[in-house]
């Protein structure tokens, strides 16, 4: 069977994981702890192959209805 | 901190869920209850007794022994019975159940291997560290234990591992193990005997939940307070259903004590003991299935335990989410169109009867006092005085004029409802927030509730007996708050989607209607009486002069006199045909609507201009000039319609139904052309000539086209029926303006009703191979499968009509299913999203700080607000401030 990348399928929204001073902004722009973020397992399959680690924060872009593009953050958790 | 608010004395830390053990029952207890009467013959409470005052006290004048307070004060306490035999919770069957499947018949040890319990505590402590359930890992552990066939730690007489015995559950209490009943002593010893650490593994924490302690030796006898006795009339007096249940567990554990000790032989004992069980079982729970009920003396099964806190008058959904108010009324309702939708009219008797508290101050202790000493019964006046001593005095016809004297600053009226008070209004089911909203009140003579017909959209309400209530706000902040966000007209547009739920309603429409599209000369008198109620001082131009030279004015004029000043708006009506190309403006059927500066140019005003959920000019003028205005719009809109449907008349009857007779020739030719299609579509079946559709079978593709020919079939001759009617038939107009009825009801009345179906087929059901004896085995033809011809003035035939019955009642099941499903969903909903809130930063999250969504809908957009998310607001404003285009 051929191999291909999870990140590339269509209904597969763009993640991505953000780097410590974004991670800092995000927090601050919201006035929140990393644990008061939606969670997401570090068993997920788009999260193993970004190769993600427990404490990490994703960044997904989704298609949105109303908005066009809407922005989410997932905190990476240990399963 | 107010001196009258308690302080906090204690935070609560943490809760902790357990099993009470019975040591921890009998530190709790006050006494040991061993007698089973409650009170001597002086009525006296005896000692060590069901009602012994250590356990609190519930008669006045008495105080308790044990904490000294009196009736009202004191909360009771818990006191317990020492029971001669230890008896099963029946609560807990199910657990001990599980757990004596799980553990060795021998040494008690849960049957796994060490390795397996060390691995199953790991993953409890993972599963606590994430915060999630371990109700499923558990189960896991239980399976596996009773899966296990021999005991992995002890060993029988010859040796060998010990075997397991398949243990028989019959509910709700026995345990049999290879055909021997389980006492519950015995199986209280073999719990005893489970270590902690395997009490662990199974999810329990042994300081907390021994698993021995679900079989019961003591028990808690509940506070008095919790089962008060009631006197009678007769000054007899009644227990509580709870008490009556001690009494006779007391007197079972006596005489089981008393045989026992006589040394009774062991069929007497095992009566006993059973008897004891089933008391204590119904003591919990009175509708345990296989247990018979315990009775009261007049028959009425016992509310116990379990029965005070389940169900929907249980103390969960009955006393503590959901209880009675003080302050509310409820009454019919019925129509006023000459109320505003802010206002609410309200019966006289209800007003006397309600109050708004007021706090007397220096300028309105004048106005107070008018009240009190008009009493209770002149209208308006006050019903309660609460002087500054906290005294609170009602207001007679005697104490009025005194009572209104001594009135001074600080101390409270009650006075009575009055013009403008603000109130509540609730119909139920309240399943969006406009199924409360706040009314000016308007007191009216007589008994209903007034409201103005375009508020019934938001509460769904109709004027066939419905009833609503009514709650007065007792203090001013919550007036400021219900002014502010509850109040009508801050409620015309909805939250979901966008438009207004406020709006005309089936007269208004049919009356706006008739008003814009066929009014075209009103004379002076005309115009005035339309306007009268509308607030206009002035007439426009008149839109010209007749023969005598009498000036006239015409509907769309009249409109414009209540539509504010510089609105612009372009819409296609409710009445617009669909032509290929708009014309826009010269639109031939007046079907386009032109507003330019507040004057209707052109086009019918119809359910896309005015009407609840669709009308685009109140949409406009709610979103550009504020929900005062809009409000006013409507007002206007309800009592000018109302002038506008009586000045043309609107009725409707059977003869509006009535066909010319060639009409009826071409419905028959239409039908008897179809019927002959569908038996060409037969033969051509019969004959195997039919071509197959893609996904479906012969048979399948037969019905599907018959149902097409026939559906087809019925919307021609409903268009006949309907050009034959023209648009002065009332039926017409209110269907075409969007006021009531579709073209759809039109058509059964006059033409034809068309295919009745169940489950979307044409009926098959009935005897062998056929619907009914009147028709061939195996005819597929469009009335034997339930085609209604006939319409409903024409009357159906026989067979017609029980088709018509067989679809009429799927029609009913539907809705009765739906709705008891829609509105379990709607608690589970409910139950779910209640506590997710839209912050200030646009965030939604949840009561612990949790996001939930990171922007509002993700667009961050409050639709009420929103023009549809379309900018052409924005190119209205550059185009009236700079006179350019933005392109």
């Amino acid at each position: 069977m051929r191999k291909f990348s999870l990140l590339d399928h269509n209904s597969v929204p763009k993640h991505e994981i953000i780097q410590e001073n974004e991670v800092k902004s995000l927090l601050d722009k919201y006035q929140i702890e990393k644990g008061q973020l939606p969670k997401i397992k570090q068993s997920d399959p788009v999260i193993k192959e970004l190769g993600a680690s427990v404490g990490d924060i994703a960044k997904i872009t989704r298609n949105s209805q109303t908005a066009g593009e809407s922005l989410y953050y997932r905190l990476v958790i240990d399963d | 901190m107010d001196k009258n608010m308690p302080s906090i004395p204690k935070r609560i830390g943490a809760i902790k869920f357990g099993l009470i053990s019975p040591r921890e029952i009998r530190k709790m207890s006050v006494t040991a209850v061993i007698t089973a009467d409650t009170y001597d013959d002086d009525g006296y409470p005896i000692d060590m007794g069901l009602m012994d005052l250590r356990l609190g006290v519930i008669d006045p004048g008495l105080k308790c022994k044990t904490c000294s307070s009196r009736a009202g004060e004191c909360p009771g306490h818990f006191g317990h019975i020492e029971l001669v035999a230890p008896v099963i919770h029946v609560g807990f069957n199910k657990m001990i159940r599980k757990t004596l499947r799980a553990i060795c018949p021998k040494c008690s040890r849960l049957m796994l291997d060490a390795a397996k319990k060390a691995d199953s505590l790991e993953q409890l402590a993972k599963l606590k560290k994430m915060g999630h359930l371990p109700n499923s890992h558990i189960n896991e552990i239980y399976k596996e234990a009773a899966k296990t066939k021999t005991c992995p730690y002890c060993y029988d007489a010859d040796g060998n591992p010990t075997k397991k015995t398949v243990i028989k559950f019959e509910k709700p209490v026995e345990y049999i193990e290879n055909g021997d009943k389980l006492t519950p002593s015995e199986i209280r010893d073999r719990f005893e005997n489970i270590p902690d650490e395997d009490v662990r593994v199974f999810g329990m924490d042994p300081d907390n939940a021994r698993p021995e302690w679900m079989i019961l030796t003591v028990l808690p006898v509940p506070p008095v307070t919790v089962r008060p006795s009631i006197t009678l009339e007769s000054g007899q007096r009644s227990e509580d259903d709870l008490t009556h249940k001690l009494v006779d567990i007391i007197r079972i554990n006596q005489r089981f004590q008393e045989n026992r000790d006589a040394g009774a032989p062991q069929l007497i004992i095992e009566d006993l003991w059973e008897l004891l069980q089933y008391h204590v079982t119904t003591f919990f729970d009175n509708e345990v299935s296989g247990v018979p009920p315990a009775r009261h003396r007049s028959g009425r099964p016992l509310k116990t335990l379990s029965q005070r806190l389940k169900g929907k008058e249980g103390r969960f959904r009955g006393s503590l989410s959901g209880k009675r108010v003080n302050f509310s009324a409820r009454t019919v309702i019925s129509p006023d169109p000459n109320l505003s939708i802010n206002e609410v009219g309200v019966p006289l008797p209800i007003a006397k009867q309600m109050t708004i508290p007021v706090r007397i101050i220096e300028r309105n202790i004048d106005l107070m006092r008018m009240y009190v000493a008009r009493g209770k019964e002149t209208y308006p006046g006050a019903n309660y005085v609460i002087r500054v001593d906290e005294r609170r005095i009602k207001v007679t016809d005697l104490n009025c004029e005194e009572l209104a004297e001594k009135l001074e600053v600080g101390s409270t009226v009650e006075r009575q409802l009055i013009d403008g008070d603000i109130v509540l209004f609730n119909r139920q089911p309240s399943l969006h927030k406009m199924s409360i909203m706040a009314h000016n009140i308007k007191v009216l003579p007589n008994k209903t509730f007034r409201l103005n017909p375009c508020v019934c959209p938001p509460y769904n309400a109709d004027f066939d007996g419905d009833e609503m209530n009514m709650h007065v706000l007792q203090t001013e902040e919550s007036r400021a708050e219900a002014k502010i966000l509850m109040q009508v007209q801050e409620n015309i547009l909805s939250p979901r989607f966008g438009g207004p739920i406020i709006g005309g309603i089936h007269d208004h429409i049919s009356g706006m209607f008739l008003l814009t599209r066929n009014e075209k000369f009103i004379s002076k008198n005309g115009a005035l009486e339309l306007l009268r109620k509308a607030d206009i001082r002035e007439l426009p131009e008149p839109a010209g002069h007749n023969e005598d030279g009498a000036p006239y004015w015409n509907g769309k004029q009249i409109f414009s006199q209540i539509l504010p000043k510089g609105l612009e708006l372009e819409f296609p009506a409710k009445v617009c045909f669909q032509c290929e190309t708009c014309k826009k403006g010269d639109c031939e059927n007046d079907a386009y609507v032109v507003i330019k500066d507040g004057e209707l140019i052109k086009g019918t005003i119809d359910e896309n201009g005015i009407g609840a959920f669709k009308g685009l000019v109140l949409d406009k003028v709610v979103k550009e000039y504020g929900t005062t205005v809009g409000a006013k719009f409507i007002d206007d809109v309800t009592r000018l319609a109302i002038r506008g449907v009586m000045r043309t008349g609107l009725s409707f009857g059977i003869a509006d139904e009535d066909v010319p007779p060639e009409a009826k020739i071409e419905i028959n030719d239409v039908m008897d052309k179809a019927v002959e299609e569908v038996q060409d579509l037969i033969k051509a079946y019969e004959a195997k000539e039919l071509e197959q559709l893609p996904g479906r079978t012969l048979a399948e593709t037969i019905e599907m086209l018959i149902m097409q020919k026939l559906g087809k079939a019925r919307d021609s001759t409903g268009q006949i029926a309907g050009n034959h009617l023209g648009l002065e038939n009332s039926a017409v107009i209110m269907a075409k303006s969007g006021a009531r009825g579709s073209m759809l009801n039109l058509t059964q009345m006059a033409a034809c009703v068309g295919q009745q179906a169940v489950r979307g087929e044409r009926i098959k059901r009935g005897y062998s191979q056929r619907t009914l004896p009147h028709f061939a085995k195996g005819d597929l033809a469009a009335d034997a499968h339930g085609f209604v011809k006939a319409s409903y003035k024409s009357g159906l035939n026989p067979t017609e009509y029980f088709f018509h019955a067989i679809g009429g009642r799927e029609g009913l099941v539907d809705t009765a299913v739906r709705t008891s499903q829609s509105g379990y969903l709607q608690r589970r909903l409910v139950n779910a999203l209640q506590d997710l809130e839209v912050q200030y930063d646009r965030s939604v999250r949840e009561t612990r700080g949790v996001i939930v969504q990171f922007k509002y809908g993700e667009d961050g957009i409050d639709s009420t607000k929103s023009d549809y998310s379309k900018p052409e607001a924005v190119h209205r404003i550059v185009r009236a401030v700079t006179g350019k285009e933005v392109n």
